[in-house]
C-alpha cells in the first residue's frame, strides 16, 4: 500500500505542475495582470497608515478625485482618524456646501457642512453622474481597496497604468489604454500627473508620490479600524501563545499519572 | 417525597437545588465523572471546538443583529454603519464573518475524523445522522448569513443557489418563487433569510445537543476503534479531556485570532464590498470556499438537475455512509487498504475545492469530473466491496493492553499502533 501513497503524491505533484503550465493556455480577453506589489505604511502584522501621507491624500481626493467619485460611507469627523484635528475638520467641512434639511417654507436648502457631514456628493444621483462621464458611472470610493481584487496595489496600478495604446489596438469611444485594468479599456481619463498637486509640506510631487499618497487616504477610509485592529490583535496573539503554553502545562501535569 | 433526588452534593444551596432539579448530579455525571476513553489523540477536540464556535456565533450574532437593518435600501450600508460607528462593531463583525469559516474548518476536521476512525459504525449510527442534519444545517445559515450584507457576491449568489430549484420539473418554478417570496431575490427575500438566519442557529443548539446525548448513550469511538471493555480503558472526563479540550481551545482561539485581527478579509470576496446591483452581473459568481467541492460537483454535470440532484446527492450519501461502509472494523488503522484510500477520497474534495474556484474550462472541468466521479465511486462502489475484501490487521485486546501484549506478531501500522497519546 506504500505504492498508493507515492502515487497519491505523484498525482498531486503532476497537479501543482500542470496547473500552471495550462493556465495561461486559456487566458481570457479580459485578462488582468497581477498588481506590482508596491511597499506601503500599513502592510505587514505591524503596519500603521503614513498620516502625512493619508492627509496629502486626502488632499488629493478633495482636489481630483472628489470632482466624480463621491465616499458615501465617511463623515467629516472622521477625518480626525489620519490626525486632522477637529478645529481643521469643522474648517474643511465648512468650506462644502451640503443639503442641510426644509428651510421656514419647506423648500430643500443648502448649508455649510459640519463635522456630522458626510462627504458632499458630485452628483445628485446616477443618472447624473453618468451623463457627465459619457456614460459611465464613477465608483464609491469608500470601500474601493477592499471591493478590488489586489487591492492597494492594483489602485496604484491603474493610477500609475495609463499609457498609449499599443499599435493595433483598436480603443472604444472616450476609452483610455490603462495596463492595470482588466481589458485595458477605461472610461476614467488619467486623473492624475507629475506636479500636479502643491504639497504644503514640501513633498515632491511625483506622480509615483501622488499616488501612492491617495491610496494611503483610501487605503483608510476602507479599513479605518485597521490601526486599532492590529494593536490589538499583537497584544491578543501574545497572550494566546503564553495561554497555550501554560495550558499544555498543566494538562502534561494532569496526565502524569496515566499510562 | 418519592419524587425527590439523593443529593450527595455538600454545598447545601447546591444540594437544595439538585435535590429538586438534579442539574449538578447531571453536569458531574455526564461532563465529570464521565468515563471517557484514555487513548485520545488531539482530533478528539473538535467536537468541543464545535460548541465554543456556535456559541461565539450566537453572541456575536445577537449584538450585530441589534444593529443591522434587512431592508435592500439599506443592508449593505448597516453593515458599514457596524464597521465604522458601532463601537467594536469591527471586531463583532469580523468575528463573526470570519467565524464561520472557522466553523467549516473545525467541521470538516470533525467529520474527516470520523470517517478515518469509522465513528459512523454500529453502535453509533444515528449520533453520525445527527452529525450530517447539522452539517445541512449549517449549510444553510452560512448562505443565509452571506447574503445578509447585500453586497454584489451576497445577491449574485442567492440568485444562483436559490435557482438551483428551478431546475426540478413542475414544481421547480413555484418552489422559487416561493423561497424569494417574489419574483426575484428582493427585499422579501432578504427579509426571510434575516428571519431564518436567526433562526437556524437555535435549530442547530437543538439537535447539537440530540447529537451529545447520542453520544452519551453510545460513549465515544476512540482512535483504536475498539469497544471500552473494562474501567482501566477510560478515564473521567474532568480533569483529564477538559484539560485536553483547553489546549485545542487555545490553539483554535490563536488560528482564529491571527485571522480575525491580521487578515479578515482573506477569505472574503472582494466583490462582497460593492453594493448589490441587480443590474450588472459579476463576471464571476463564486460561493464562499467552504462551499466549493459542493458547487464543482453541481457544475461538472452537463445537465442542470442532474448537477443539483448530484450535489444534494454529495451530503445524501453521507447519511447512509453506516450502511455503505460493510468492514466491521471501525478504525483505519485496522484496514491497511481503507487508511490509503480514505487519503485519496480526501485529495478529490480537495481538487473538487480548488475546480469550484475556477471558470468550468480546459483542465478544470476534466479535473472536476474526474473527482466526482471517485468523491461518489468511493462512498457507492469502494466501500460497499472494500469490506468484504479487505484483510484487517489484528485488533488490540482493549485500549489499556494495547497489540504489544499479544506477543510475537509484527507491529501493525507500525509506530502508530502505540496510543497517540505522549505524556
Amino acid at each position: 500500500m506504500r505504492n498508493v501513497r507515492s502515487w497519491l503524491g505523484a498525482a498531486a505533484l503532476a497537479c501543482s505542475v500542470a496547473v500552471p503550465v495550462l493556465a495561461p493556455s486559456m487566458a481570457m480577453a479580459q485578462e488582468v495582470p497581477a498588481p506590482a506589489k508596491q511597499n506601503w505604511s500599513f502592510s505587514g502584522p505591524f503596519g500603521s497608515y503614513d498620516l502625512a501621507s493619508a492627509q496629502r491624500g486626502f488632499q488629493i481626493y478633495s482636489q481630483v478625485c472628489s470632482n466624480c467619485h463621491s465616499m458615501n460611507l465617511l463623515a467629516y469627523r472622521q477625518l480626525s482618524g489620519i490626525g486632522v484635528s477637529p478645529e481643521q475638520i469643522k474648517a474643511i467641512a465648512a468650506a462644502v456646501t451640503v443639503p442641510s434639511g426644509l428651510n421656514d417654507q419647506g423648500e430643500p436648502v443648502d448649508g455649510p457642512g459640519t463635522s456630522a457631514s458626510t462627504f458632499k456628493r458630485p452628483f445628485a444621483n446616477e443618472k447624473i453622474a453618468r451623463i457627465a462621464n459619457n456614460g459611465a458611472l464613477p465608483p464609491d470610493l469608500s470601500l474601493i481597496v477592499n471591493a478590488r481584487e489586489g487591492g492597494a496595489d492594483y489602485i496604484y496600478g491603474v493610477l500609475t497604468g495609463y499609457a498609449d495604446p499599443p499599435a493595433g489596438m483598436k480603443m472604444g469611444d472616450g476609452m483610455m489604454y490603462n495596463k492595470q485594468y482588466p481589458g485595458h479599456q477605461i472610461a476614467m481619463p488619467q486623473p492624475l500627473h507629475a506636479e500636479q498637486i502643491d504639497y504644503s509640506d514640501g513633498t515632491p510631487n511625483t506622480l509615483d508620490q501622488e499616488a501612492h499618497d491617495v491610496v494611503t487616504f483610501l487605503a483608510w477610509a476602507s479599513n479605518p479600524e485597521m490601526v486599532e485592529r492590529k494593536q490589538i490583535g499583537v497584544r491578543i496573539a501574545l497572550f494566546l501563545v503564553l495561554m497555550t503554553g501554560v495550558t499544555y502545562a498543566v494538562k502534561r501535569q494532569v496526565w502524569a499519572d496515566v499510562h | 417525597m418519592a419524587g425527590l433526588h439523593k443529593s450527595e452534593f455538600a454545598n447545601p444551596v447546591v444540594n437544595w437545588v439538585d435535590t429538586r432539579l438534579p442539574i449538578f448530579t447531571f453536569m458531574q455525571k455526564e461532563y465529570g465523572t464521565f468515563p471517557t476513553p484514555k487513548n485520545f489523540n488531539y482530533l478528539w477536540n473538535f467536537g468541543a471546538l464545535l460548541m465554543v464556535n456556535l456559541m461565539i456565533m450566537i453572541v456575536t450574532g445577537i449584538f450585530l443583529a441589534m444593529n443591522y437593518q434587512p431592508n435592500v435600501a439599506t443592508a449593505f450600508d448597516s453593515v458599514q454603519h457596524i464597521m465604522r460607528d458601532v463601537n467594536y462593531g469591527w471586531l463583532l463583525r469580523y468575528v463573526h464573518q470570519n467565524g464561520a469559516s472557522m466553523f467549516f474548518i473545525v467541521v470538516f476536521i470533525h467529520i474527516f475524523r470520523g470517517m478515518y476512525y469509522g465513528s459512523y459504525k454500529a453502535p453509533r449510527e444515528l449520533l453520525w445522522m445527527f452529525g450530517v442534519t447539522l452539517l445541512l444545517l449549517m449549510m444553510a445559515t452560512a448562505f443565509m448569513g452571506y447574503v445578509l450584507p447585500w453586497g454584489q457576491m451576497s445577491y449574485w449568489g442567492a440568485t444562483v443557489i436559490t435557482n438551483l430549484f428551478s431546475a426540478f420539473p413542475i414544481v421547480g418554478g413555484p418552489i422559487v418563487t416561493w423561497l424569494w417570496g417574489g419574483f426575484s431575490v428582493d427585499n422579501p427575500t432578504l427579509n426571510r433569510f434575516f428571519s431564518l438566519h436567526y433562526l437556524l442557529p437555535f435549530v442547530i443548539t437543538g439537535v447539537s445537543f440530540l447529537h451529545v446525548a447520542a453520544l452519551h448513550i453510545t460513549g465515544s469511538n476512540n482512535p483504536l476503534g475498539i469497544d471500552v471493555k473494562s474501567p482501566q480503558d477510560t478515564l473521567p472526563f474532568h480533569p483529564y479531556y477538559t484539560a485536553k479540550d483547553s489546549v485545542g481551545l487555545c490553539v483554535y482561539l490563536l488560528v482564529f485570532a491571527l485571522i480575525v485581527f491580521f487578515a479578515p478579509g482573506m477569505l472574503g470576496d472582494p466583490l462582497n464590498s460593492v453594493p448589490a446591483n441587480p443590474l450588472q452581473t459579476p463576471a464571476e459568481i463564486v460561493p464562499e470556499w467552504y462551499f466549493l467541492p459542493f458547487y464543482a460537483i453541481l457544475r461538472s454535470v452537463p445537465s442542470k438537475l442532474g448537477g443539483v440532484l448530484m450535489m444534494f446527492g454529495s451530503i445524501a450519501v453521507l447519511f447512509v455512509l453506516p450502511w455503505l461502509d460493510t468492514s466491521k472494523i471501525r478504525s483505519a488503522r485496522f484496514r491497511p487498504v481503507y487508511r490509503q484510500l480514505i487519503w485519496v477520497w480526501v485529495l478529490s474534495v480537495i481538487v473538487l475545492g480548488m475546480v469550484g474556484g475556477h471558470r468550468p474550462e480546459g483542465i478544470w472541468v476534466v479535473l472536476g469530473r474526474v473527482a466526482t466521479a471517485y468523491y461518489f465511486l468511493h462512498f457507492l462502489v469502494i466501500l460497499p466491496v472494500l469490506g468484504k475484501l479487505e484483510r484487517p490487521l489484528p485488533l488490540p485486546e482493549s485500549i489499556s493492553r494495547p497489540v504489544l501484549s499479544l506477543g510475537g506478531g509484527p507491529l501493525p501500522g507500525g509506530a502508530t499502533a502505540k496510543p497517540m497519546e505522549k505524556v
